[in-house]
């Protein structure tokens, strides 16, 4: 029988102010759509004079396309156009800002409809649009495309190999921030130096190197991508889609398509999980093509194959790190190698991943070097503190090694190291107020921790893990109703009960409940820029915009308070959601009354773009009891913690938290892309892919620590991502505590683990 | 000329329909383009993630797997039909309340699965729930609160019976 808490009852709120809103518990505002099926996601959106499209995709993982014939399919009764990348045209080149990170045009165009090569099986290569979708289907299979197939690569290994098959003749490596001529699939190598690492081994009396390598693996999201566009007659596009930014969606598909952003309007759909995936856009432009031939509005839907094999995966890795300690537990210096895997165009989100390798660490000496490295492969895309997992893994596996050999707590060990405020990382950055301390000082104080756990094959693991989280910009406005609610406007799309995070922040100000505020997520005609819905960032960015908006709501009743009371607006006073001057009061509500008499319509509005982002710290106990027969790693009991800063909705929290951790596990026990010799990807279902189901897990339990940021007025730091990074390393040393195996390798599959344990018990000295 | 079409009738979240469907169009496919019905989602096609699932004569069906020729003369119930017209049904009550959802893609999926299971078992153990609820798959919450949403319209479900 696995652990299971009876409720959430450790979180530690170490955040001094007393909310009357925030930290409570409301029913989401989109919650009775989203139970009774009436929430309205991108596929199912229709239209008048709706058609449907297909997209045919490259066989080859790389393959010069010799010629496109559409004829065929042109022809077929019922089909309305087709497009290829000629119709695409080309429209330049330049750095297009995507939120958590940019990509050069050519780039992302080049992903959208291949030009000259497919770069990876799935690759789109034209698109069809037809009066029915089994129509296009059968069209798309009419389009003749002469193939040249070309040697595929797949991990950086084979990238980096002399004389391996080059993706893009026109690459030249980054060498150090400099442009070189160096010509391959690395598109940049670049290095972190803090100290003298060669000193500070020379000072260590334990010295621990080992290599990872983890697989690729997809973020998963339930939801297919989708992409709806209606090119008007007007000259005018406008796009329903499922994003996690409706306005990078906007201003990416208007460079693309090399027409004016003023021209796109993007109405954001519910979204069905992105977890970073749905930043990029895939179809958007390809159906505004075909929208623009057709003269109709066209869907375009993947199939769960298409999403596995064309849309961002994360990156696969090689990584080598090197850490040695002193005799009383000081780790003096680190090294870290670091290769991931772009996928078919660069960006692979290692210089997250280098940022990342050794920020929990208090270290004087370190030196990290990272490749970005092309393969043939989908794009990556972010996923989830996008590059600091894969990391983790590694770190985390070293530095429980360093624990075991100094006979030291692991968890005492991260202690006497912990990053805290003033601790500059190897990138150069000095953390601000951290939370890390707290987290492991709540790990080792938990009942968990505290239990011993007993037992054959039963193993126990602990890993911490950080991400930066980032603030970009975020809009809302607020419109106050005469009967004392507001009806408030975002664009954050909301993936996971932002709307009500944000709502309890303008509910806070005005000194109304949550419920008193009707939040809506609104297009892009409707609202200011607001950037993605990533980084962990909604709650922190788009929760300060409302905060500000109320605030400037605030501050015009102020006003009408004033005229009534025939007092200076300086003279009022607002406190628990009151205006006050001398002997007169008018509660928020009863003031909204009378707006209409002291001058009309009162409404708030704010645009941020903060700094103060608050990075998150996060750590796992896990025990875990491995099969000695069929090396299946069971959980048994799995604590999440996390220094969220201030807690909005603590559920929400806690379900980012669970969310995070189990995709971790998925991570770090099953989930991989099977890849064949020719590139092509062997297990691209969801029975096939294997993501946790409920049956494989036990109650994942959460501690949330609240360690207020002082950059945020709420003290909010950001929760979305952080609690992906640790489970991998938690649960590879709970199996080497399980079994002694140390594994190098992720998934640890049963196969994997299982040929791990033979070698250890063949060979048991040569395997340490 | 033969028709492209064949003729199906169903009773659907307690209502008569008729529809027309071409022999290759699933039951999903046409519960969503054909009756409106957008509450069942299509997240893989083949069966393996749940998300469109409904309870056809009493058993669990995806009805993606399923040619809607099939459906005819069946009885079904959808996302749609598991509320009252007030009132919403206990589990949909207690996803809100323990916070069960995060995204909703998969939701539908988990609301139809858990009422069958509480439609034959109104007392399910934790394992239980979660052998059950193995056929649908969620990326956003761990399952967690899942688990604990169905638990919780159990009993309540059992308290008001």
């Amino acid at each position: 029988m696995t652990h299971k808490p009876d409720s959430y009852e450790h979180n530690m709120v170490l955040a001094q102010k007393q909310f009357r809103v925030l930290g409570t518990r409301p029913i989401r505002h989109d919650g009775v759509d989203k139970v009774t099926g009436r929430a309205l996601y991108g596929a199912d959106i229709d239209l008048s004079g709706l058609i449907h499209g297909a997209i045919l995709r490259s066989p080859h993982a790389h393959a010069r396309i010799v010629s496109i014939d559409t004829s065929a399919a042109e022809a077929m009764e019922g089909v309305l156009a087709v497009v290829t990348a000629a119709d695409l045209g080309d429209s330049g080149d330049k750095m297009i800002d995507l939120g958590e990170g940019e990509q050069n045009l050519s780039f992302l165009r080049g992903n959208v409809l291949a030009s000259g090569k497919a770069l990876y099986k799935g690759h789109a290569v034209a698109g069809v649009a037809a009066a029915s979708l089994h129509v296009a289907q059968e069209a798309v299979k009419r389009i003749r495309v002469e193939w040249e197939p070309l040697p595929a690569v797949t991990t950086t290994q084979q990238a980096m190999a002399d004389g391996a098959p080059v993706l893009h003749d026109g690459l030249r490596t980054k060498e150090l921030g400099k442009e070189t001529d160096q010509t391959g699939n690395v598109a940049a190598h670049f290095r972190y130096d803090k100290g003298s690492p060669d000193e500070g081994f020379a000072q260590a009396d334990v010295i621990v190197e080992r290599s990872f390598d983890t697989a690729t693996v997809h973020q998963g999201y339930i939801e297919p991508q989708n992409a709806t566009a209606l090119w008007n007659n007007d000259g005018r596009l406008q796009i329903w889609t499922s994003t996690q930014g409706s306005f990078v969606v906007r201003d990416t598909t208007a460079a693309i398509l090399d027409i004016p952003v003023s021209q796109v309007k993007v109405t954001p759909m519910e979204i069905g999980g992105g977890f970073g995936g749905k930043i990029p856009v895939y179809l958007e432009p390809v159906a505004a093509l075909l929208s623009k031939k057709t003269g109709r509005p066209v869907k375009l839907v993947m199939s769960r194959q298409d999403v596995f094999e064309a849309t961002g995966p994360t990156p696969g890795s090689h990584i080598r790190v090197k850490m040695g300690a002193t005799n009383d537990g000081r780790i003096v210096a680190a090294e870290a190698w670091m290769a991931y895997e772009a996928g078919a165009y660069p960006e692979s989100f290692v210089v997250p991943g280098a940022m990342c390798v050794f920020a929990c660490y208090d270290i004087d000496n370190i030196r990290v070097d990272g490749f970005d490295v092309v393969v043939n492969k989908p794009s990556t895309a972010a996923y989830r503190a996008p590059g600091a997992t894969n990391a983790a893994f590694a770190a985390e596996s070293v530095v429980d090694e360093i624990a075991e050999k100094l006979g030291v707590d692991p968890l005492d060990l991260r202690l006497k190291n912990a990053a805290k405020e003033g601790t500059r990382r190897a990138d150069g950055v000095k953390f601000p107020r951290i939370g890390l301390v707290e987290v492991l000082e709540a790990m080792k104080a938990h009942p968990h921790y505290q239990t011993p756990l007993e037992g054959p094959h039963r193993g126990r693991g602990v890993a911490v893990g950080f991400w930066f989280n980032v603030g970009l910009e975020s809009s809302c406005s607020i419109s106050v109703n005469s009967d004392g609610t507001i009806s408030l406007v975002e664009g954050s799309t909301d993936i996971g009960g932002t709307r009500t995070s944000i709502a309890m922040q303008a509910a806070e100000v005005l000194g109304i409940s949550a419920e008193e505020v009707r939040p809506s997520v609104a297009d892009t005609d409707s609202v200011g820029y607001t950037s993605v819905t990533g980084g962990s960032r909604v709650t922190f960015a788009t929760g300060w915009a409302a905060h500000n908006a109320a605030q400037d709501v605030v501050a015009q009743m102020k006003e009408r308070a004033a005229i009534l009371w025939g007092v200076d607006a300086g003279a009022v006073e607002f406190a628990d959601g009151t205006f006050r001057s001398g002997d007169n009061s008018l509660a928020f509500k009863e003031l909204a009354k009378k707006l209409s008499e002291t001058g009309g319509p009162v409404t708030g509005r704010a645009t941020v773009h903060p700094k103060g982002v608050g990075g998150s710290f996060a750590g796992n106990i896990v025990d875990v009891e491995v099969d000695p027969e069929t090396a299946k790693t069971k959980i048994l009991r799995f604590t999440a913690f996390q220094d969220a800063g201030k807690a909005i909705h603590p559920s929400y929290v806690e379900g980012q938290m669970q969310g995070g951790s189990v995709q971790g596990i998925g991570w770090g026990l099953n989930e991989e892309y099977f890849m064949t010799d020719q590139g092509v990807m062997a297990n691209s279902t969801l029975l096939d892919y294997r993501m946790p189901t409920a049956l494989d897990l036990p109650m994942i339990d959460t501690c949330i620590i609240e360690v207020a940021n002082p950059g945020h007025p709420f003290g909010v730091r950001g929760v979305g991502e952080a609690s992906i990074v640790p489970p991998p390393g938690a649960l590879a040393n709970a199996i080497h505590n399980a079994t002694g195996v140390r594994m190098s390798r992720l998934p640890m599959s049963p196969p994997r683990l299982m040929e791990a344990i033979w070698a250890l018990e063949s060979n048991p000295i040569a395997a340490d | 000329m033969m028709p492209k079409k064949s003729y199906v009738q169903a009773v659907i979240n307690g209502e008569s329909r008729e529809f027309l469907c071409e022999p290759r169009q699933t039951l999903l496919e046409v519960l969503r383009e054909e009756l409106g019905l957008t509450g069942a989602k299509e997240g893989c096609g083949d069966g393996n993630c749940g998300a469109c699932v409904v309870i056809q004569d009493g058993r669990l069906v995806c009805s993606c797997l399923e040619l809607a020729v099939e459906s005819a003369g069946t009885e079904i119930t959808t996302v749609e039909g598991v509320a009252g017209r007030q009132e919403l049904h206990p589990l949909q009550q207690c996803f809100l309340e323990d916070a069960a959802l995060q995204c909703g893609i998969c939701t539908p999926g988990f609301l139809v699965s858990a009422k069958a299971l509480l439609d034959k078992n109104p007392d399910p153990s934790e394992p239980e729930i979660r052998l059950w609820l193995a056929n649908n798959l969620c990326r956003c919450t761990g399952y967690d609160k899942i688990v604990r949403a169905v638990e919780h319209a159990a009993e309540r479900m059992r308290q008001e019976a």
